[in-house]
């Protein structure tokens, strides 16, 4: 680890009771955690479920209904300009300037900051290079793919040395391989500069990459530990089936094996202790025909469901029901 | 330290240790002075739009200064048309560009890059004043390109002329700019904005007299004019113009009656006040607007 600075904070990010309401949604329900410096703390969960809105909140950007926060030590609503010198953000949407050049958008960026003009040029080369987009830094950004947009956000939000890097959903919208090396990044950044990272992600796979990790669902927290803790904690093996009936299939579950199953993405799953020695006496006792089965040890989308009772990208489903109407205002007249 | 990817060529370079400084009145000149660069730096880039935002002044002056020419002929004491509304021209020339230019925040607001300004450590009203006088700057290149064309529409070159018109000019593009970054606070999609403002901007152009004397009007004509914005940017804009021409003064009082409140004659630099206090308090507004969050 590089940089051993004594008079910081041990702790990074500090949320009491934080509530947001908007009309009459209830967007984030109080929430409390905290980050320690040094973590990496992933908020997981369906699109829809808060985190943005929680991000914003820690960033300065929405005020909070009730609650408090604090990041690097300041008050996120009595003492705004403080916890903006401190952080970094990577948003969402792109907020890159697309007809600047990549250094042009980042000397705007240190212009605004009010960074020390001498350690400009060498910081913007040294994040440049981080990211991998050095030969690149006189394009302008409009010639950039998706993902080199991403990449150079991240090196902007990393030009001042912020000590909290907010990244909401650093990952969305880029194919699988251009994801992980937006991760090899993130891990880099890491062992490389002293910095706290609080990030979102609904992509179950990512949350690995996480210290610690809060799910939430519906506006709140409903559990908060490392992803290896959580996982230990749903204690059961994943089984899941294809049948030719699933309701008779999750019924004779209940009937003889006392089971509770319920239908995910159009198969029969449910948890049980030892999968593997239970799958002979599944297939002799049943009375349904199966199709195929699948023992799978817990993910995180099992401990997702574990505490929401529903996957996540069902919850994903739901939730976009309800919002396709609120979208399709929003996009009217709009392009995004 | 561990290197858990492979890229060896960095990892040798020390890190950089930045800092950002305490916030201090030179963060904030510095955040103001880069929101008007990036203005310029956009503009310089953007070719079409400087040349696009030129056809319309043009249209007036020659094409409506031309073609009318032969019915007003014995209206106008001699005088051309296209000199009579040249001062007009040099206002309208600003008007749009510096409408143009604060339209770049709803643009910016679609596109994203306005959360990178707004989550800046620095008070929004430097972002805001950065935005207005950039979009003053960029309107002013607009104005001297009209104000260059003088000689051709029968006005001599003076200092007077260059140095009274270009900061008129600047005042007005100021007031524009911060009229459209008001407006833009509150309107977040484009078409909506050019809505809005074509709505308010083209009817303020037309009633400001920037086209006709501004005497003998129907009195509901008189009672929009004296209640335009724009009229007080026109008056004083005319009285310099035709200041510099040599023209009778029987030609003068029909073509250039000024202003009057009541009957009183209003000096230019009361109406210059008009339009400067005008531009403050919206650009009041406008910071008041943006500083204001979720």
């Amino acid at each position: 680890m590089t940089g051993g600075n004594g008079n910081r904070a041990p702790v990074a990010i500090e949320v009491r009771g934080l509530v947001k309401n908007y009309d009459e949604v209830e967007a984030v329900r109080g929430v409390e955690f905290e980050v320690a410096t040094g973590e990496v703390f992933g908020f997981l969960g369906p699109n829809g479920a808060g985190k943005t809105t929680t991000i914003n909140m820690l960033c300065t950007l929405v005020t909070p209904t009730a609650g408090s926060a604090r990041v690097a030590g300041h008050d996120v609503v009595k003492e705004r300009t403080d916890v903006r010198r401190n952080i970094g953000l990577v948003f969402q949407d792109p907020t890159l300037d697309n007809y600047l050049t990549a250094v042009q958008n980042l000397r705007l960026h240190a212009e605004l900051y009010g960074l020390q003009r001498d350690v400009v040029a060498p910081r913007m080369r040294q994040v440049l290079e981080m990211v991998g987009l050095w030969e690149r830094k006189d394009s302008p950004v409009g010639t950039f793919s998706g993902g080199m947009r991403r990449r150079l956000e991240i090196a902007r939000g990393m030009m001042h040395s912020p000590r909290v890097l907010f990244l909401d959903e650093p990952t969305i919208g880029l194919d699988p391989q251009t994801r992980r090396s937006i991760w090899s990044y993130i891990a880099e950044l890491k062992e490389r500069e002293d910095i706290t990272i609080f990030m979102t992600t609904h992509y179950m796979d990512e949350a690995e990459w996480c210290d610690r990790i809060a799910i939430m669902d519906n506006g709140e927290i409903v559990a908060l530990d490392a992803p290896e803790t959580l996982k230990a904690q749903v204690g059961t093996d994943r089984i899941t089936i294809h049948t030719e009936d699933n309701d008779a299939a999750i019924a004779a579950l209940k009937d003889r094996f006392d089971v509770d199953a319920r239908i995910s993405e159009g198969a029969v799953s449910f948890g049980v202790p030892g999968g593997e020695e239970f799958v002979p006496r599944l297939f002799a006792e049943l009375g349904v025909p199966i199709k195929a089965v699948n023992v799978s040890r817990p993910t995180l989308d099992d401990v997702f469901m574990s505490y929401t009772g529903t996957t996540i990208r069902d919850a994903e489903e739901d939730a976009g029901k309800n919002r396709n109407r609120m979208m399709m205002q929003m996009m009217h007249g709009g392009r995004r | 330290m561990s290197t858990t990817t492979a890229r060896p060529a960095q990892s040798q370079t020390p890190l950089v240790q930045v800092a950002v400084p305490p916030h201090s009145i030179f963060s904030e000149l510095r955040a103001m002075r880069i929101v008007w660069r990036r203005d310029l730096i956009r503009f310089v880039n953007d070719r079409i739009r400087m040349l696009a935002t030129l056809v319309q002044p043009l249209l007036f002056l020659f094409v409506l200064g031309s073609g009318l020419q032969q019915l007003s002929s014995a209206s106008t004491h001699g005088v051309n048309l296209k000199t009579f509304i040249y001062p007009g021209v040099l206002c309208i020339a600003v008007m749009f560009t510096a409408m143009f230019s604060a339209a770049s925040i709803v643009w910016d607001r679609e596109f994203g890059f306005l959360r990178e300004m707004l989550v800046a450590p620095v008070r929004r009203s430097s972002i805001v004043i950065g935005k207005c006088f950039g979009g003053a700057t960029v309107a002013c290149t607009q104005g001297v390109i009209m104000l260059l064309l003088a000689p051709l529409v029968g006005v001599p070159y003076s200092l007077a002329l260059i140095v009274g018109v270009f900061s008129l000019q600047l005042i007005l593009a100021f007031t524009i700019t911060a009229f459209g970054v008001m407006i833009a606070a509150r309107i977040k999609q484009m078409q909506a904005f050019f809505g809005v403002m074509q709505m308010l901007v083209v009817p303020m152009f037309f009633i400001s007299g920037a086209l006709f004397p501004v005497a003998n009007l129907p009195g509901w004509l008189t009672f929009l004019n004296r209640i335009d914005p724009l009229t007080y940017a026109v008056d004083p804009m005319k009285k310099l113009v035709f200041s510099t021409i040599n023209i009778s003064p029987e030609a003068r009082r029909v073509l250039d009656p000024g202003v009057t409140w009541f009957g009183w004659h209003v000096p230019a630099l009361v109406s210059v006040a008009v339009v400067l206090g005008l531009g403050l308090v919206m650009l009041g507004i406008a910071i008041w607007e943006f500083s204001t969050t979720e």
